[in-house]
């Protein structure tokens, strides 16, 4: 009887004397994780890249699941099984390369676990690397260059411009303020629609349609798109499934509120 | 065509800004757009059909986002995603909400069926680069 309870506190000690290292090495898998997911890197990344981080501190056998709104992962053995919530997404490719060379620095051998761990959590606080008007500018002059792309006149260029750059600093400033999703692409793209029609019908714009397709492009969620059908292809059934949902939704959002405005045009 | 080519390099490295890419990528970004590009509407201007030169316009881009990727060594994500962009229908599909808004659902159906099919062809040609580029790996 004693024997017994001596040899279960042994075996308790041994598991209480490991766990904490395991612990720490789970948490830098979910937190590169869960970075590089918030910041749109496709599914496949993101497993791979936890897999990798694990098996390069001596744990071979990983298990995760990766979907766009949480990540469940386990290692073998008695250490518990950790689940992350991830709320809000973002693209960010930035964040995706840091944690990207953290994690080939981690399986070159070159970071323990406590500087990995600090370097994540660094590089999860980092900003944008692009000032807001900056970041404006670009969608502006992009969507001016879309139209030209679309074979608009060059007449239209300015307005275009106008347009895109409204409709784009209308969603940064409503996705800070609301937290609806999908409301602030549609009020956006109402923006844009009811600042091409002002432009054509006093004269300094001529193709609507053309306007619009162009001012509407930064809005698209074109990298969801193409992640969404990249994961279905990969064998990532339920992320594809949801990426392309929430792709759809984004896009009929924006449908939506042009074709409001022309409801009353 | 030369306004086509600057164009979509612009717009290619403009989105790269929105996505955040880090800045001495933004060059490739845009290169990568303007090949893209150049090879999808020169395709096009040859009655090629256009989700067939949406295909291998984006087989090419993931082809070179890949080559830029393993020289950079940086994710062929960065490079991809803005390599793409000039070719999402968006046009397309802005005219067939707009059909369906006015009620003409004969032609929002057609439009929203090719929107489809457009955006299913640019994925199966980077699903293609990949593969292209795990069979190099395995013979080299």
């Amino acid at each position: 009887m004693i024997e017994a309870v001596l040899m279960m506190d042994a075996g308790e000690m041994n598991v209480e004397s490991i766990s904490p290292k395991n612990r720490d090495i789970i948490e830098v898998c979910l937190l590169a994780g869960k970075i590089m997911l918030q910041s749109g890197a496709e599914t496949y990344r993101v497993e791979d890249t936890m897999f990798r981080i694990a098996a390069s501190y001596g744990i071979p056998e990983s298990h995760s699941f990766v979907t766009p709104t949480g990540i469940i992962f386990s290692i073998d053995g008695d250490d518990p099984s950790k689940l992350i919530r991830i709320s809000e997404r973002s693209t960010d490719l930035q964040k995706v390369t840091v944690v990207n060379s953290i994690s080939r620095r981690i399986s070159s051998g070159e970071l323990s676990v406590q500087q990995a761990l600090n370097e994540l959590k660094e590089a999860e606080k980092a900003g944008m690397a692009y000032s807001i008007w900056v970041r404006i500018a670009a969608a502006s002059i992009s969507s001016g260059c879309f139209l030209i792309m679309f074979q608009g006149m060059w007449n239209d260029f300015i307005p275009a411009m106008v347009a895109g750059g409204l409709g784009f600093s209308c969603l940064l400033y409503l996705h800070a303020l609301v937290q609806i999703k999908f409301f602030a692409e549609f009020l956006s793209s109402s923006v844009i629609g009811l600042v091409a029609i002002l432009f054509v019908s006093t004269g300094m714009g001529f193709e609507l349609d053309k306007i619009i397709i162009g001012s509407v492009m930064p809005l698209v969620p074109g990298l969801l798109i193409t992640n969404a059908i990249r994961d279905l292809m990969a064998g990532h059934l339920v992320s594809g499934i949801s990426k392309g949902a929430e792709a759809f939704l984004t896009a009929f959002a924006i449908g939506t509120g042009i074709a409001v405005v022309f409801s009353f045009y | 065509m030369i306004a086509q080519l600057i164009t979509s390099f612009i717009a290619s490295a403009g989105f790269g800004i929105l996505f955040n890419t880090p800045k001495k990528s933004l060059l490739q970004c845009g290169l990568s757009g303007m090949i893209g590009w150049a090879f999808y509407i020169f395709l096009a201007d040859n009655y090629v059909d256009s989700a067939l030169a949406a295909l291998i316009a984006s087989l090419v881009v993931g082809l070179v986002s890949q080559y830029f990727a393993k020289r950079y060594k940086t994710p062929v994500i960065i490079f991809s995603v803005a390599g793409i962009i000039p070719l999402v229908p968006g046009g397309l599909a802005y005219d067939a909400m707009r059909n369906f808004v006015e009620n003409d659902y004969n032609v929002a159906l057609q439009l929203a069926a090719k929107t489809f099919i457009f955006s299913g062809a640019i994925a199966i040609g980077l699903v293609f680069s990949e593969v292209i580029n795990q069979i190099i790996r395995k013979y080299n």
